[in-house]
C-alpha cells in the first residue's frame, strides 16, 4: 500500500481539486479524500506538490526499432517517467515500420520486457507509409495498436485516407492524420513568413497545413470515423477543427508544448534543434493555438518526442532532420509558460495532458477515480531546476531548451501501483 | 566608430548604420591603391586567409583573393561541393580542420543559409560571409552602397528598385539591409511569385510594374535571373519574364536621365537586360568589380587589421 499524503490533488475526471490524500492498494486507487489513515502503507509526502493522474503523452517517436542509437522502449520510457507521463503512445515510423502485427507484438513485448512506462504502439495508417494500401487494421488492432498513423507525412491520395478512415470504423479506433500538403512544403525547412525571409529559408506556408486539416475533416465527415490531427500548428487549422466539432464531425486534435511555447522568431540564428514539422509559426498562430486549447477546441498536449542523433543535427540548418525531444522538459515548461503566467489553471492543464488523449484516444487511463490503475505524477509547482540535457535519461539530446531555467519539476510518479520515480531519483 | 563590434561579418543585419559607414569611409583609403603601380600595402602582412568556397564562383572568390593579395596576407582558396554527401564530410569538421591550421580570417561560401553563421559559431578566425544559400551576401551589398555613393554623392535619399528574382536572393536581402539603414528608399520589383512572404515587413515597397516604377528610381538595380528557377512554376517563360521586367532601351527611356543600371553579375543578356544596356556608361556593373576588391579590402582589414596605429593605405608609401 501506498499513500501520497497532503497534496493538492487535482483529478479534472472527478472535477477534483483540493487538498486530499491517495490512497493505492493492488495496483489500484484505493481511496482519495482528506486525512486518509496511513496504517501500513509507505507514505508518499506531498505536501506543497500537485498530484495529478498519470500524464499520457499519445504521440512520441521512441525509434525502436531501427533507431536505437536515437532512442530505445527502454530509455524512451524512463525518459517518459522522468517527465511524469505514465503512458506513451509510439509512433509508428520506426525501421521497419509499424504496418504489420508482428512490428505491434515487438514493440508490446518489448515494453513489456524493459519499459519503465505503459507504451501503446500506433500502427501505420499505409503499408510502408507510402500512402498506397491500407495496413491490415484488423491484425494490428489485436495485437494492441490502439490508433492509425502515417505521422511524418499525410496520406497524400484522398481516396486511401477515406478507405483508411472508413476502415478504422470496424475496431473504433482513431486515425491520426499528420497534416501537410507536401507540394506546397516541398523543400520548406521552416515556418514561411518573415523570419524566413529574413533568414533565406524556403518557407512551409500554414496553407500547407490548413488545406489538409480541411481535407480530412471532410472525409471524416464523409465516412463517420474518428480523426485524430496530430500537432496542430496554424491558426487556420484550429479554426477548421472549432468549425468542425460544433457541426459535430468526430475530430480530436492535439498541440505540443513548442508550438504554444516558442515561434518563428526564436529561429534566428539557425538552431538546429528548432526544427521541426510542423514548423514553429508565428506568434499569432501560437496564441491561437492557446486560445484553441482554452476554449477545448485542441483537446491533447502531446510532445512529438522526436530523438535525433547529434550528428545529425550538427549540420547545416537545411540538412538536419525535423524534430526536437520532450518526455522530459514537457510538463516544467508548460507549467513555467502557461500556468505560472495564468494561461491555463493547474487543472486545465493535467485536463489536456490526461483526460483530453485519454478521449481522443478511447482509453480509460488518465484518471485517479477510485478502482482505476495508480497512474500518478506528483509535480513541485515551486522548485528552481536548470534543464540538463546531459541528465536526460533519453539517449538523444536535441532540445532546444539545455540550460533553460525552470520553476517545476516532476518529483515522483508511481506507474500500476509501483512508485518508480522518487524525488526525481528513477527506483531501479 | 573605428572598428567593428563583432569578430565576423555574417550580414548586413547585424551591422549598425555607423559600422557600415565606417567600412565604406575604409573602402575609400583603399580604392587608390588600386591606381598605383604597386598594388601592396603590407596591412595583412603575417596574416592567413582561408578562401573556403562551397559554391561555384569565380567573381567573388577571385575578388577575396585580389583583396587579401593588396593587403600582403597569405591566402589559400579551398573549393569543393556543399554537400557533405558528395564532400564526404561534415561542415563542421571541416571547419575543425581548418581550425587546427590558425587562419587569420575564413571567407565562406556556401549553398545552405545560415552555413556562415555555424562557421562562426565553431571557429575562433573571423568569419566573412561570401554569400549563404538565399540569406545574405554582405560584402555585395557594400560594394554596391560604395558604388552607389561614388557615381550619386550620397545613398540617403535616393530611391533604388530591386527587380527580378528577390525570393531566392541574398543579394536582395543584403542590398535591402544596407540600403534601409543609409537611409535609401527601397521598392522591390519582379513577379508576386518571386517575392518572398512578408518582404514589406523589410522596409521595402513591392511592385508588380516595372514600367509604372522606373520613373521614380535613382538606381535600377537588376538582379540574375536562375534560368533553372522556370521550370518551378514561379514564371512561364523567359520569354514572359524579360518583356515584363527585362531592362531594355525602351524600358530605360521611362527613367530618370540620372539613374544608374546595377548587376552583381554574372549577367544574362537578352533575360534581365539587353545587350544595349549592359553596355552604356550608365550601367556601371564594371565599377561594382572594382569597387569589390576595396570594400573587401576594407573589411578584412577592419577585421583583423586591428592594431595599427597608422591609416591603412598609407603604410605602403
Amino acid at each position: 500500500m501506498l499513500l501520497i499524503k497532503g497534496g493538492r490533488v487535482v483529478d479534472p475526471a472527478n472535477n477534483l481539486d483540493g487538498v486530499a490524500d491517495v490512497l493505492v492498494k493492488r495496483g489500484k486507487i484505493e481511496a482519495v479524500g482528506p486525512n486518509l489513515k496511513s496504517g501500513e502503507a509507505t507514505v508518499c509526502d506531498a505536501t506543497g506538490k500537485i498530484v495529478a493522474p498519470g500524464l499520457i503523452d499519445m504521440h512520441a517517436h521512441l525509434r525502436q526499432p531501427g533507431r536505437e542509437d536515437e532512442e530505445t522502449i527502454r530509455t524512451g520510457t524512463r525518459a517518459a517517467l522522468r517527465g511524469g507521463f505514465t503512458t506513451v503512445c509510439a509512433m509508428p515510423n520506426t525501421e521497419p515500420c509499424a504496418d504489420t502485427a508482428s512490428v505491434i507484438q515487438l514493440v508490446t513485448a518489448l515494453a513489456a520486457a524493459e519499459g519503465a512506462v505503459s507504451v501503446l504502439p500506433i500502427g501505420a495508417i499505409t503499408k510502408g507509409r507510402e500512402g498506397k494500401e491500407i495496413v491490415e487494421m484488423g491484425e494490428l488492432v489485436a495485437a494492441g495498436a490502439v490508433a492509425f498513423s502515417d505521422d511524418g507525412t499525410s496520406v497524400g491520395a484522398a481516396e486511401v485516407m477515406r478507405r483508411a478512415l472508413e476502415y478504422s470504423r470496424m475496431f473504433d479506433v482513431p486515425i491520426i492524420a499528420h497534416c501537410e500538403d507536401g507540394s506546397l512544403a516541398l523543400g520548406g525547412t521552416m515556418h514561411e513568413g518573415c523570419s524566413s525571409t529574413r533568414m533565406g529559408l524556403r518557407g512551409m506556408p500554414a496553407a500547407a497545413e490548413d488545406v489538409m486539416v480541411a481535407r480530412d475533416i471532410c472525409l471524416a465527415e464523409l465516412t463517420g470515423a474518428r480523426l485524430h490531427v496530430a500537432h496542430l500548428s496554424s491558426a487556420g487549422s484550429v479554426e477548421l477543427v472549432r468549425q468542425a466539432k460544433r457541426r459535430g464531425v468526430r475530430v480530436t486534435c492535439e498541440v505540443t508544448p513548442h508550438h504554444l511555447i516558442l515561434s518563428d522568431c526564436d529561429l534566428l540564428f539557425y538552431d538546429t534543434n528548432l526544427k521541426v514539422n510542423p514548423p514553429l509559426r508565428s506568434a499569432r498562430d501560437r496564441d491561437a493555438l492557446r486560445d484553441g486549447l482554452l476554449d477545448g477546441t485542441i483537446d491533447a498536449i502531446a510532445t512529438d518526442h522526436a530523438p535525433h542523433a547529434r550528428h545529425e543535427k550538427e549540420v547545416e540548418f537545411v540538412d538536419a532532420p525535423f524534430g526536437m525531444i520532450g518526455l522530459e522538459t514537457a510538463l516544467p515548461l508548460l507549467v513555467e509558460h502557461l500556468v505560472t503566467t495564468d494561461v491555463l489553471s493547474p487543472t486545465q492543464l493535467i485536463e489536456k495532458l490526461t483526460t483530453g488523449p485519454a478521449a481522443a484516444l478511447g482509453i480509460s487511463a488518465g484518471t485517479l477515480s477510485v478502482g482505476a490503475v495508480a497512474d500518478i505524477t506528483v509535480i513541485d509547482p515551486a522548485v528552481s531546476v536548470t534543464i540538463d540535457v546531459n541528465a536526460f535519461e533519453s539517449c538523444s539530446r536535441n532540445t532546444p531548451f539545455d540550460g533553460v531555467r525552470v520553476s517545476a519539476a516532476v518529483t515522483d510518479v508511481i506507474v500500476d501501483g509501483a512508485w518508480l520515480l522518487k524525488d526525481g531519483e528513477i527506483e531501479g | 566608430m573605428t572598428e567593428l563590434s563583432s569578430k565576423d561579418l555574417l550580414g548586413i543585419e547585424d551591422l549598425s548604420k555607423g559600422e557600415i559607414e565606417l567600412i565604406l569611409s575604409t573602402a575609400e583609403s583603399f580604392a587608390e591603391v588600386a591606381t598605383r603601380t604597386i598594388k601592396k600595402v603590407p596591412t595583412l602582412r603575417g596574416r592567413t586567409v582561408v578562401n573556403l568556397f562551397l559554391e561555384p564562383s569565380t567573381r567573388t572568390r577571385t575578388s577575396f583573393e585580389l583583396a587579401c593579395k593588396r593587403l600582403s596576407a597569405d591566402v589559400i582558396n579551398i573549393s569543393g561541393p556543399s554537400s557533405s554527401a558528395v564532400k564526404g564530410e561534415s561542415l563542421k569538421d571541416t571547419a575543425k580542420t581548418i581550425e587546427a591550421m590558425h587562419p587569420d580570417v575564413v571567407v565562406v561560401r556556401h549553398s545552405a543559409a545560415g552555413s556562415a553563421r555555424m562557421l562562426a559559431d565553431l571557429m575562433a578566425a573571423s568569419i566573412v560571409n561570401a554569400g549563404d544559400g538565399s540569406h545574405e551576401h554582405p560584402t555585395q551589398a557594400l560594394l554596391d552602397a560604395f558604388t552607389i555613393k561614388k557615381h550619386l554623392g550620397c545613398v540617403a535619399g535616393l530611391h533604388v528598385g530591386i527587380v527580378g528574382d528577390i525570393a531566392h536572393s541574398r543579394v536582395a536581402r543584403s542590398n535591402i539591409a544596407a540600403l534601409t539603414k543609409l537611409g535609401a528608399e527601397v521598392t522591390v520589383i519582379g513577379p508576386p511569385t518571386l517575392m518572398p512572404a512578408c518582404i514589406e515587413d523589410l522596409g521595402v515597397r513591392v511592385s508588380y510594374d516595372f514600367d509604372r516604377a522606373i520613373g521614380d528610381l535613382d538606381v535600377i538595380y537588376l538582379l540574375r535571373i536562375q534560368l533553372e528557377r522556370q521550370g518551378r512554376a514561379l514564371f512561364p517563360s523567359l520569354r514572359e519574364y524579360s518583356s515584363l521586367f527585362g531592362l531594355n532601351v525602351r524600358r530605360l527611356s521611362l527613367a530618370k536621365e540620372s539613374a544608374i543600371v546595377m548587376h552583381p553579375g554574372p549577367m544574362n543578356r537578352g533575360v534581365e537586360i539587353s545587350g544595349e544596356v549592359a553596355d552604356m556608361d550608365r550601367a556601371v556593373i564594371t565599377d561594382q568589380v572594382a569597387n569589390g576588391i576595396a570594400t573587401r579590402m576594407a573589411v578584412l582589414y577592419l577585421l583583423v587589421g586591428g592594431g595599427e596605429t597608422e591609416s591603412a593605405a598609407d603604410q605602403g608609401r
